[in-house]
């Protein structure tokens, strides 16, 4: 399962002066077991610092994160995180990356190669097994860190703007692959992006943010047929109503 | 690969080569224009002062006495400068604590605690290692610290993520492989500026034998070619500890940073 329900969130942080800086006001939403939610703002509106709040890395000010009935109070094995900078651990090889969480939870070493290296074989890169990070591409990173994430099992994939760095065809390649992964896994993803491209072609519902302070300006349910092709008239369509949308409510105005 | 290699041995030859070149100047000096052996021993007379020394004995006595007393103080410093620089570097309080005791106590020279190495320690191996412990602690203790600072958020926060949540595992897990190169650097340092305290330390005569206690001897007795081979004897071992570091901490223990700009 990985139900989510969010409840009447707000985060702010003290500033110099004295006075807070509000970054998330009233955040409500549900996220639905299996379902793939694209979170989409521009710059410092608060999309990392909501995921932040929902991985368990901060503690919010006020509100609550409840997922499967279960209230988030810290970073939990049920949560995994992908990270916009590349976070795999440069002193361990790929295949110890990606079983550093089993080995966390004392999984004899055996085990946890075979589990590490049937999510290695899920993102397609069993030939760089024994490479160093700094020996990989940052697409590849990318996939491994999605791999690492994903080797502990959890019921929530959280990743912020995974593929922010990355050029626009290993952009459009990994998108198609993690499509792959999530529909090989069955996981509940929420991922941040500002590209309204990105989050149309991977979402079942884009919540879209309006800038500082993040409140949800709209959500809205992408209803296009998957696989989905992004030079199709239909694509192009849902792309303008949804830019029309943040265009019109959800800008500074 | 090869090529990188031929580069390598050409490389290698121009700096034997720099090597000779100053050995036959140094004889030709010495030989030739200074003719006084006790201000300038030639390397003939060095050579031979080496293979004298090599035959009646104490050379090997002199190594077992210095690296007993290096291993003392190298290892105290180890065993303190680690975990403190650990401390230091995971805990803001304790810095805030203890910094500003260390940085009292960092500026005293090594050799201005030789009078109470020997009133706490008497003439044993032990206080000549602590005069080479004070020598490599505080490299050590700043680099560990500054490498647990440099530590990226995102790993820490990567690790919590897969569950590894204690302070004890985040240090151990995280952390420690991440500021390693650092902590390296500080033990490399450390080593150095231990090992040019090891002269100093033995000199106050902790025992009959030391590579720095026999240099000063042979000095006090005027045997200026004796003096040099112990000085060259300091100078191959330092290079060796380093050539340790070098070959295998950086190309073994460290090979993951090959490719990161280090």
């Amino acid at each position: 399962m990985g139900n989510l329900e969010i409840q009447d969130l707000n985060q702010s942080f003290p500033r110099d002066d004295g006075s807070q800086l509000v970054v998330l006001e009233h955040l409500s939403f549900d996220v639905l077991d299996k379902e793939f939610v694209c979170i989409l703002g521009s710059s410092g509106c608060g999309k990392t610092t909501l995921l932040r709040l929902i991985a368990g890395l901060d503690e919010a000010r006020e509100g609550s994160i409840v997922l499967d009935g279960e209230k988030m109070t810290g970073p939990s094995p049920k949560v995994g995180f992908v990270f916009q900078e590349y976070s795999l651990f440069p002193w361990r090889n790929v295949i110890d990356n990606i079983a550093f969480g089993l080995e966390m939870k004392g999984i004899p070493k055996e085990e946890r190669y075979r589990t590490a290296e049937r999510y290695l074989d899920l993102v397609n890169l069993s030939q760089f097994r024994t490479s160093y990070p700094s020996e990989l591409s940052g697409g590849m990173r990318q996939r491994i860190a999605v791999a690492r994430a994903l080797a502990l099992d959890p019921v929530l994939l959280l990743m912020d703007e995974p593929f922010g760095a990355l050029d626009a065809q290993t952009r459009n390649m990994l998108q198609k692959e993690l499509l792959d992964i999530w529909d090989k896994t069955k996981k509940t993803i929420i991922f941040i992006t500002h590209s309204v491209d990105e989050a149309v072609f991977l979402a079942d519902r884009i919540i879209v943010l309006t800038p500082r302070p993040g409140r949800i300006c709209q959500i809205f349910a992408v209803e296009l047929k998957r696989p989905r092709d992004r030079t199709s008239g239909e694509f192009a369509q849902v792309r303008r109503q949804v830019l029309d949308l943040i265009g019109q409510h959800c800008s500074i105005q | 690969m090869s090529i990188q290699r031929m580069k390598k041995r050409k490389n290698w030859l121009l700096g034997a080569l720099a090597i000779i070149l100053a050995l036959i100047i140094w004889q030709i000096v010495a030989a030739y224009i200074i003719r006084y052996p006790f201000i300038l021993p030639a390397p003939t007379d060095v050579a031979s002062a080496f293979s004298a020394l090599v035959r009646n004995g104490t050379l090997m006595l002199d190594l077992q006495a210095s690296l007993i007393h290096f291993a003392i103080g190298l290892s105290l410093a180890l065993i303190v400068g680690i975990p403190l620089g650990i401390a230091m570097g995971w805990n803001r309080k304790f810095d805030a604590f203890i910094d500003p005791l260390i940085e009292i106590l960092r500026p005293i020279p090594p050799l201005a605690w030789i009078p109470f190495a020997i009133i706490w320690f008497g003439l044993t191996a032990w206080s000549a290692g602590f005069v080479i412990f004070v020598g490599a602690v505080f490299p050590i203790v700043i680099n560990t610290y500054s490498g647990f600072r440099g530590v990226p958020r995102v790993f820490v926060e990567a690790g919590k993520m897969l569950g590894c949540i204690k302070s004890r595992d985040l240090i151990r897990y995280i952390a420690f492989p991440a500021a390693l190169p650092s902590v390296a650097t500080g033990i490399r340092i450390g080593t150095g500026i231990g090992w040019m305290c090891l002269v100093a330390a033995e000199l106050f005569g902790v025992s009959n034998y030391g590579v720095g206690q026999k240099l000063w001897w042979y000095y006090n007795i005027h045997q200026m070619d004796a003096v040099v081979v112990y000085m060259i004897i300091l100078g191959l071992l330092g290079l060796g500890f380093d050539l340790i570091f070098r070959y295998y901490i950086d190309e073994h223990i460290l090979k993951w940073r090959t490719g990161e700009v280090a």
